[in-house]
């Protein structure tokens, strides 16, 4: 991740092309959830409404957090269907 | 190269085309009007094959050019009064971004109440937002000046805005003898505008984001180093305007039979070319007065400033607009310059011609003569042919 | 696994500075899923120029760029300008704006958009406040609704943002909601595909704005369509059709008692909520039939 700190390096126009992924915010947690992979039925209704594109899918289709971008809101807890994930509390 | 019988405005608006601009984004007002008529007319009829954004307000015309230049377009617009200090907020964004757009601006004085005619105040209001600003003496230099500007603006150096000014009516809508430049000669002179930072689908980035406490005075910083690198680059610029085209308007500080001058008038826009026809009268009857015109306000000539300063022993400065509780905004500038030198000249400052009223020889002459006084323990400021009192004997 | 409903590709970056729960991030995924990789965002001062992180950083995958709150609609005839101008017409605009820049002092802007033909898109993500300042009330704050500003509740009417964008005959303009993302793609895929302007009004729950826990976003984004009261519907070419049709519509009472900012609400303000969402969804309804 670049860090400017001086004038000379600076870009003369303010364009900046860092991703905002290269930057954690799992500080901002309280809660972090827990996916039960026994229970859960692969419906991707949590990838499909993470706010912070926080969830991705391993090789066989089933939802990962990437624990640097989750923030814990627990939207994917509350809107999956069978009840496989758990908010847990952190730390 | 043709002659062609121009207006200030008619000129802008030619510029415009040999520019080759790309988008134009314009709202009426007078006496502006009449360069975005010609704009509409030329996009119109195919001779310039530009964007014309009719747009619904000024502040929505620039901001529309620096969106259009941050996607990597060569953008013009023009305004006036009201118009210019509506688009405010937006000159600060266009400096901020270092984005090349060139404006004509008609001087107008501004409201309540209202007042169409010449007047400084409107672009000397704006002379903290960064752009660049010229002040025409003639309709020639409005057309020369728009191209130089995109020039030097362009330069990946210095990447500011710029205002190419003129003072309403006596130029805006004045017809003047103005050698026009073929196409071919301004492409040679003016290449394409190519920026290295824009809004990129391959390259995609953030234009704008949030600069915190930790790197906006750097940002800043790097604004003010090409404000200077302009100022060294105008004269480049201009050089080579010269071999191409024939012409040079002065540089930054235009001086007029200064050399051994006892007094010296700093003036802008057209008032200067009245004062050129006041000093050769004058010095016709021996009276050793000189101009010095000040050509670029942004940025300000001060080295230029200082060596003429060194020289004279009266100078007087005339502002066609007024800071209320200063001073005029060219005399303080001037003041501020001379502050470092061990020796200072005279200097008073003349508010005069506001609001159109007319600067005639009579005037310029009544100034000079004044100067010519030296320090009579008069005021520091003189409001000219100011009629305080009804009674003409009466004029303190 | 279950098939994907909604395109796979990630066009927003995680990391992006949004409370945790902020609705206005899945209007903006769900947005550039439908529009692609092609397109150019312009964003005026709202809560999502500052997610989208200070420099050097971007949320984005696409080109984004920060403009003056009132001139978004400006912006984005000035980008599209200069795109036509470089040759580059296949490169969709889009201007994403917040109720507060779009209703109050981006009307102007927005108006002169429309009026020119401009051959973009405009969304307006309405979390119903100036949510960026600290939940100040917009002219988009519906009735009743608690802001600092508006702390007893707001005593005007939320503005038909609606109706004064069908006000300028464009080719076609809708409502999307969060909580149906399906409604949402299709519809940007839709307007994708037409020249002109295009205009969408995305409901955009926010949990410190609204008073509700951070993970009911997507519950209260349902709420507003099933109760009435954030109609689903587009018009194209002035003909009106609503995409979800709710039949068994949910009490108004319980969208609203799952938002704290309607907490003092009176029985008689409910119940004329009540009455004006009944209203406007008969008229909806009509127009449909007329089309």
């Amino acid at each position: 991740m670049t860090r400017y700190v001086a004038a000379a390096e600076l870009p003369p126009v303010p364009l900046g092309r860092e991703s905002t992924e290269g930057r954690a915010k799992s500080s901002w947690r309280t809660y972090r959830p827990v996916i039960d992979h026994r229970t859960c039925t692969r419906c991707n209704l949590c990838w499909k409404f993470c706010p912070d594109v926080a969830i991705i899918f391993d090789g066989s289709g089933y939802p990962v957090v990437r624990d640097d971008l989750c923030k814990g809101c627990g939207i994917c807890a509350e809107v999956c269907v069978p009840k496989a994930i758990a908010m847990v509390r952190e730390g | 190269m043709a002659k062609q019988l121009l207006s200030g405005n008619g000129a802008q608006a030619l510029a415009a085309r040999l520019a080759r601009v790309q988008v134009i984004a314009a709202y009426p007002i007078t006496p502006q009007t009449s360069i975005v008529e010609y704009l509409a007319e030329a996009v119109e009829s195919g001779a310039l094959p530009a964007q014309y954004l009719c747009v619904e307000s000024e502040h929505s015309a620039l901001a529309a050019c620096l969106s259009a230049a941050a996607t990597g377009a060569r953008t013009y617009t023009a305004t006036s009064s009201q118009g210019l200090a509506l688009m405010h907020e937006i000159l600060h964004y266009a400096t901020g971004q270092r984005a090349p757009v060139v404006m004509g601006v008609v001087n107008r004085a501004l409201a309540m109440p209202w007042n169409i005619w010449t007047d400084h105040s409107d672009t000397i209001s704006q002379r903290d937002t960064g752009w660049l600003q010229f002040y025409c003496e003639s309709n020639q230099e409005v057309l020369d000046t728009v191209l130089q500007a995109y020039r030097l603006c362009e330069d990946p150096d210095v990447l500011l805005p710029a205002m190419v000014i003129e003072d309403a009516f006596s130029l805006s809508h004045t017809v003047e003898g103005v050698e026009v430049p073929e196409a071919a000669e301004v492409d040679a002179f003016l290449p394409k505008f190519e920026p290295a930072f824009r809004l990129d689908v391959e390259s995609p980035g953030h234009m704008g984001g949030l600069l915190g406490p930790d790197l906006y005075t750097e940002h800043r910083y790097n604004i003010a180093r090409a404000t200077d690198r302009a100022h060294d680059l105008l004269e480049e610029v201009e050089e080579e305007f010269r071999r191409r085209f024939g012409r040079y308007h002065g540089g930054t500080l235009d001086l007029y039979r200064t050399d051994d001058a006892d007094a010296v008038l700093v003036a802008m826009g057209t008032a200067a070319g009245t004062a050129r026809v006041v000093v050769d009268a004058l010095r016709d009857k021996g009276v050793k007065v000189g101009l010095a015109r000040l050509r670029v306000f942004r940025p300000f000539p001060l080295e230029e400033i200082r060596a003429l300063a060194k020289d004279v022993n009266s100078i007087g400065v005339l502002d066609r607009s007024f800071t209320f509780g200063a001073f005029g905004a060219v005399h303080g500038e001037i003041a501020a310059a001379v502050q470092a030198l061990p020796e200072r000249p005279f200097l008073r400052g003349y508010i005069g011609g506001l609001g159109g009223r007319d600067l005639t020889p009579e005037v310029l002459e009544g100034i000079f003569r004044d100067l010519l006084k030296g320090d009579d323990g008069g005021p520091e400021v003189e409001w000219v042919g100011l009629r305080r009192y009804r009674h003409p004997e009466v004029t303190r | 696994m279950t098939r994907l409903t909604i395109p796979a590709e990630e066009l927003m970056n995680g990391g992006h500075l949004a409370c945790p729960g902020c609705a206005a991030t899945l209007v903006m995924r769900y947005l550039l899923k439908g529009l692609g990789p092609k397109t150019i965002v312009a964003v005026p001062a709202c809560c999502w120029a500052v997610m989208s992180g200070p420099f050097p950083d971007t949320a984005l995958k696409v080109p984004l760029y920060d403009c003056a709150f009132e001139a978004t609609g400006a912006v984005v005839s000035g980008i599209r300008a200069a795109l036509d101008a470089r040759g580059q017409r296949d490169i969709t605009v889009v201007g994403f704006a917040g109720d507060g820049g779009t209703v109050d002092i981006g009307l102007q802007s927005l108006s002169g958009m429309l009026e020119r033909g401009t051959d973009a898109l405009y969304l307006m993500y309405d979390n119903e406040a100036y949510m960026n300042t600290g939940i100040q009330r917009s002219g988009a704050t519906p009735l009743g609704a608690w802001t600092s500003t508006t702390p007893r509740g707001k005593g005007d009417r939320k503005k038909d943002i609606m109706g004064i964008v069908l006000a300028h005959d464009i080719p076609y303009a809708a409502t999307v909601n969060v909580a149906f993302p399906e409604d949402f793609v299709r519809k940007v895929t839709k307007a994708k595909g037409i020249h002109g302007p295009r205009f969408f009004h995305a409901l955009s729950p926010c949990p410190p704005g609204w008073r509700y826990p951070a993970e009911k976003s997507i519950e209260v984004a349902r709420l507003a369509t099933e109760s009435r009261v954030f109609p689903l519907y587009e018009v194209e070419g002035g003909r009106v059709r609503i995409t979800r049709r709710v039949v068994h519509p949910v009490p108004v009472a319980e969208y609203l008692g799952a938002q704290d900012r309607f907490g003092r609400l009176s029985e008689a303000r409910a119940s004329e909520i009540q009455a004006t969402v009944d209203a406007r969804w008969a008229d909806l309804e009509r127009r449909e039939k007329v089309a």
